[in-house]
C-alpha cells in the first residue's frame, strides 16, 4: 500500500471513530424510546408489583437486572458478528484502496473491541437513568389503570390550523429560497435556516393534524368510504405525540437522503474528474539540474537504468523554462492585484515554447495553443488563480520580457496542465514562441508517457518499476497512484455517507415501526369490535395498511421536499470540487431507501397484521 | 370474636381537583373494621367507594383524614415504611384479577411470598396447602389464559391470603364473573373468613355479593349513608334487607336484582 492511502485510512478511521460518539448517541436516543415503550407496555405488571408490597428500588433493580441480561447477550453477539465483520470490511477497504494483502490476516483490534464495550456501557447507563426516572416519577393508581386511555383530544380550531400551515411554509419557503440561492449567503446564517426549517416541519406536522381530519371529513365521500372514518381517527387520536414523532422522523430521513445522495454523488464526480486529471499514465520530471541543458529527459531516464520499453514509444518530452524577469507579480494587472485579497507572490513564472504545449495538450486531449509574434498565452487550471489571470487578459495586460512586449492572445486562461495532480491545482503556466524562449532560462525537463501494457496486471507492474525511479532523482506522479489516493478520499465519503445515512434510516424506520406495532397492540380490542361489526379481514387490512402507510408516508413526503432544495445547495456549495452527478447518485440513495424504509414498513404491517389477529 | 380494631378510618377526605373545579369523592369518612370481620361497602357508581378502597390500600392517597391500621396511620407512610405495610399488612383482590400472564398460577401465588423472602423450601408447603383450600390444587400449572374467571379470581385470592395478611381488600371481586363463579368465589371468601379468620373489607354494587358480609357500609355522595349488621340473620334474609337499604338510596341501585 501506498503512504498516501495509509495516510488517507488514517484519516479515515479517525472521522470514523468521532462520528462513532455521534452515533452512538443517537442509537442511545433510539434505545430510549425504545426502552420507555416497553415500560409503558408493563405498567400494570408494575403496578402488581408494587401492591404485592415491592418497592420502587426493587421494580428498578429487576428492570436493570433484565436491561443488563439482554445487553450482556446482544453486546456479545455484536462483538462476536463485529469480529468476523470486520474482517469483512477491512478486506472491502484493502480492495477499495487497490492494496494487495501479503495474505490473508485475521484482523482484531483491542482497541475497538474495548471502545464497543466502553460505548455500549455509556448507552446502557444512560438507558438505566431513564429507567430509574420514568419509574419513579410512576403512581401506583395510574399504574393499575394504565389501559390504553388516548391522548386528551383536542380539537384544534381548523381555520387557526390552516393559518399556521401557511406561515410554516411561508418559512419554508423562504428557507428554500435562500439555500437555493448559496451565492449570496454567509456561513453564519446555516443554523439559523436549520432551526427555522426545523420549527417549519414542526408548525407543518401540528397544523396538519388540526385541519387534515377535517378536510376530508367534508368531503364525505371519501372520508365515509371504506374504513377511512376509523383510519383517520386512528391516526388522529395519537395525534399529540404524533406531531413530535414525525417532526423528528422526518428530519432524520432529510438528513439520510442528502447525506446518502450528497455524499454519493461527490463520489461519483471525484471518478469522473479523476479521468479528466490523469489523461495518461505516468509523468517523469528530471531533478538532475547538472544535465539540463545536456540530456532530455527520457535520456536521463535511460542512464539512470530505466527501460523505455515499458513504456509506449509515443512518449512526449518537453522541457520548463523560468527566469527572474518574470513574474507572478508581472502578469497580473495592478487593479487585478489591489482588488485582490491574495497576496500576489513575485515567484518566477513558469514558461513554456508553445510548440512544447502543443505537444502535451495533443497527448493529453487539450486544446492546442495558437501564440503568434508579440503574444502569449497563459494555461491554468485552478480557479481562484485563474479569476485572476482571466481579469487580467481581459484587460490586456502586457508583459515584457528582454525589452519584448507581448499582449495576450487570449481574453482568458487556457484550461490545462502539464503535471498530473489528485485536483486541478496548475496556477499557470505562460507560453510563448519558441523562438522567444531562451534556452539559458530552461530548468525543468518533462516526459509524459503511457505505459506499455494492456492489462491491469501488465500496468501495475509498470508501476512498480516506474516508483523505484521516484527516489533516484525523478519526480513521479503516476495514474495509478493518483487514483489511490483521490480514490481513497471518495471511499471515504461514500462510507462515512453510507455509515451515517443507513444510521438515520434504521433509526427513524425503527421508531415508527415501534410507534406502529405498539400501538397495533392497544389497537386490537378495536379491530376486535370491527370484526364483531361485521368488517371483513380484507376491509380491516387495508384499514390498518393505510394506518400505517399514512405514518410511514407523511414524513418521508415533507422529506423528500426538503431533499429536493437541500441537495440544489449541496450541489451548489460543492461545485468547485467538481460537479455532483446527481442522477446515479439519487438512484441508488432511492434504492437504498426503498429496500431499508421499505422493509421496515412491510415488517411493521406484517407484524401489525399478526397482533391485531390473533385473539 | 375478639375486639381488637384492624383498620380504623377517621375524618378521611379525598378531593380530585381540576381546572374546572373541585369534586368531593370522600366526604369527611370514618368508620372501624375489627378483627376477623368480613365489610362490605356499597354504593353507586361514582359514590365514592373505590376511591376508599384506593386510600385504604394506598394505591391512592388522601386529602384529609387519618387511616390508622395496628396503631400506624397509613397516610403518613412513605417508601419503604410503605412497601413493607403493602406487603405485610395488605392483601389484594381486584375486579380483574391483576394475574400476571407470563407465570403459572403457582407462580403467581408463590410471587407474594418471594416478595417477602420468604424461603425457598417453605414456600411449596404453603402454596400447595392454600391452594387445596381453595380448590385450585388443579389448575396451579396453567397459565392464566388457561383458566376459568373463577378459577382466576381465586387464584387471586390465594395469592391475597398467603401471606396471612392483617387485611384483605377486594374490589368488585365479583364484576367480571358469571353468577355460579361469583357464588364459589364467595364461599372461598367466606370460607377465608370464618375457618382462615381473615378480615375482608370488599367494595360492591351488587346486593347478592354484599348478602355474604358481617356488615355493610352505605355510601352515597361520599358520605356514609346507612350501616346494616347481619347479626342472626340468614343470608337471604340479609339480602333483602340489603335490597331495602338499596331502594332507600333512591333506586340508584337498581341494577342489583
Amino acid at each position: 500500500m501506498s503512504s498516501s492511502a495509509k495516510e488517507i485510512i488514517q484519516l479515515m478511521v479517525e472521522l470514523l471513530s468521532g462520528l462513532s460518539v455521534f452515533v452512538s448517541f443517537i442509537l442511545g436516543f433510539l434505545i430510549v424510546y425504545a426502552n420507555n415503550f416497553l415500560i409503558k407496555r408493563r405498567k400494570k405488571e408494575f403496578g402488581i408489583y408494587m401492591t404485592l408490597g415491592m418497592g420502587k428500588g426493587q421494580i428498578s433493580r429487576i428492570l436493570l437486572g433484565e436491561t443488563v441480561l439482554i445487553g450482556i447477550v446482544s453486546l456479545a453477539v455484536g462483538l462476536a458478528v463485529g469480529i468476523f465483520g470486520a474482517q469483512f470490511m477491512s478486506l472491502l477497504v484493502v480492495n477499495m484502496f487497490d492494496g494487495a494483502m501479503d495474505g490473508y490476516q485475521f484482523v482484531f483490534s483491542r482497541t475497538a473491541f474495548f471502545k464497543t464495550i466502553l460505548y455500549f456501557g455509556i448507552i446502557f447507563v444512560i438507558v438505566a437513568g431513564f429507567n430509574v426516572v420514568t419509574l419513579s416519577r410512576c403512581q401506583l393508581i395510574r399504574l393499575l389503570s394504565a389501559k390504553n386511555r388516548n391522548e386528551q383530544m383536542k380539537m384544534k380550531n381548523p381555520w387557526l390550523c390552516f393559518l399556521v400551515f401557511l406561515i410554516a411554509a411561508g418559512i419554508l419557503g423562504v428557507q428554500y429560497y435562500r439555500v437555493s440561492n448559496p451565492e449570496n449567503l454567509y456561513y453564519t446564517e446555516i443554523l439559523p435556516i436549520i432551526l427555522a426549517g426545523c420549527i417549519g416541519t414542526f408548525l407543518v406536522f401540528w397544523s396538519m393534524s388540526g385541519f387534515l381530519l377535517n378536510i376530508v371529513q367534508h368531503t364525505k365521500k371519501t372520508y365515509f368510504k371504506d374504513l377511512n372514518a376509523f383510519v383517520l381517527r386512528q391516526f388522529h387520536s395519537k395525534i399529540n405525540t404524533t406531531v413530535f414523532v414525525m417532526t423528528v422522523i422526518c428530519l432524520m430521513l432529510f438528513m439520510t437522503i442528502s447525506v446518502l445522495a450528497g455524499g454519493l454523488g461527490l463520489n461519483y464526480s471525484f471518478r469522473q474528474s479523476l479521468k479528466e486529471l490523469t489523461p495518461v499514465d505516468v509523468n517523469f520530471i528530471s531533478m538532475d539540474n547538472s544535465l539540463l541543458h545536456t540530456k532530455t529527459a527520457g535520456q536521463q531516464l535511460m542512464d539512470a537504468g530505466f527501460d523505455m520499453d515499458l513504456l509506449q514509444e509515443d512518449y512526449v518530452e518537453v522541457s520548463l523554462y523560468s527566469t527572474d524577469s518574470l513574474t507572478v507579480y508581472d502578469t497580473i494587472s495592478e487593479s487585478v492585484r489591489n482588488k485582490s485579497e491574495l497576496d500576489i507572490s513575485d515567484h518566477p513564472e513558469m514558461i513554456m515554447k508553445v510548440s512544447d504545449y502543443n505537444k502535451i495538450a495533443e497527448f493529453y486531449g487539450k486544446q492546442k495553443a495558437d501564440v503568434r509574434e508579440g503574444t502569449y498565452a497563459v494555461v491554468c487550471d485552478y480557479d481562484i488563480i485563474a479569476e485572476l489571470r482571466n481579469a487580467s487578459l481581459e484587460k490586456g495586460q502586457e508583459i515584457s520580457l528582454k525589452g519584448e512586449i507581448y499582449r495576450p492572445a487570449y481574453e482568458n486562461c487556457l484550461d490545462g496542465f502539464l503535471q498530473m495532480f489528485a485536483n486541478h491545482v496548475n496556477a499557470g503556466i505562460i507560453l510563448l514562441p519558441d523562438n522567444q524562449v531562451q534556452e539559458g532560462w530552461r530548468c525543468q525537463n518533462f516526459l509524459a508517457a503511457n505505459y506499455n501494457g494492456d492489462t491491469d496486471e501488465e500496468k501495475e507492474a509498470i508501476e512498480e518499476q516506474v516508483q523505484i525511479y521516484g527516489e533516484k532523482g525523478f519526480l513521479v506522479s503516476s495514474k495509478i497512484e493518483i487514483a489511490g489516493a483521490s480514490g481513497g478520499l471518495s471511499a471515504i465519503l461514500t462510507l462515512v455517507a453510507i455509515y451515517l445515512g443507513i444510521i438515520f434510516l434504521i433509526s427513524s424506520a425503527a421508531i415508527l415501526a415501534l410507534k406502529e406495532l405498539s400501538e397495533s397492540t392497544d389497537n386490537k380490542e378495536r379491530y376486535e369490535i370491527l370484526r364483531k361489526i361485521g368488517a371483513d379481514e380484507k376491509m380491516i387490512r387495508r384499514a390498518l395498511f393505510r394506518q400505517i402507510a399514512l405514518f410511514f408516508a407523511l414524513p418521508l413526503l415533507v422529506a423528500l421536499i426538503h431533499s429536493v432544495f437541500g441537495l440544489t445547495f449541496c450541489a451548489k456549495m460543492l461545485e468547485s470540487m467538481g460537479k455532483i452527478e446527481s442522477f446515479s447518485s439519487i438512484l441508488s440513495t432511492a434504492v437504498i431507501l426503498v429496500a431499508v424504509y421499505g422493509g421496515y414498513f412491510l415488517i411493521t404491517y406484517r407484524g401489525s397484521c399478526r397482533i391485531i389477529q390473533n385473539r | 370474636m375478639s375486639m381488637n380494631t384492624v383498620l380504623e378510618v377517621a375524618d378521611v377526605e379525598k378531593y380530585y381537583g381540576n381546572k374546572g373545579g373541585l369534586t368531593k369523592a370522600l366526604d369527611k369518612i370514618s368508620f372501624a373494621v375489627e378483627e376477623g370481620e368480613f365489610v362490605g361497602i356499597m354504593g353507586a357508581s361514582g359514590s365514592g367507594k373505590t376511591t376508599l378502597l384506593n386510600c385504604i390500600s394506598t394505591i391512592d392517597r388522601v386529602t384529609s383524614g387519618k387511616i390508622i391500621v395496628e396503631d400506624k396511620d397509613i397516610t403518613r407512610l412513605r417508601g419503604n415504611h410503605l412497601n413493607k405495610f403493602r406487603r405485610e399488612a395488605l392483601g389484594f383482590i381486584f375486579q380483574d384479577f391483576n394475574l400476571l400472564d407470563t407465570l403459572t398460577a403457582y407462580e403467581n401465588i408463590a410471587l407474594a411470598l418471594t416478595i417477602q423472602r420468604v424461603k425457598p423450601d417453605l414456600i411449596q408447603k404453603r402454596v400447595e396447602a392454600m391452594a387445596e383450600q381453595l380448590g385450585i390444587s388443579s389448575v396451579l400449572s396453567k397459565y392464566p389464559y388457561q383458566m376459568s374467571g373463577g378459577q382466576k379470581q381465586r387464584v387471586a385470592c390465594a395469592r391475597a391470603m398467603i401471606t396471612n395478611p392483617q387485611l384483605i381488600l377486594a374490589d368488585e371481586p365479583t364484576g367480571a364473573l358469571d353468577s355460579k363463579s361469583a357464588r364459589m368465589l364467595l364461599e372461598s371468601l367466606q370460607y377465608m373468613n370464618q375457618e382462615l379468620s381473615a378480615t375482608i373489607l370488599m367494595v360492591t354494587h351488587d346486593a347478592f355479593t354484599a348478602s355474604y358480609t358481617d356488615r355493610i357500609l352505605f355510601i352515597k355522595d361520599g358520605k356514609l349513608f346507612n350501616e346494616l349488621r347481619r347479626g342472626e340473620d340468614s343470608r337471604k334474609a340479609f339480602f333483602y334487607r340489603i335490597i331495602e337499604v338499596v331502594t332507600l338510596l333512591g333506586g340508584e341501585l337498581n341494577d342489583v336484582i
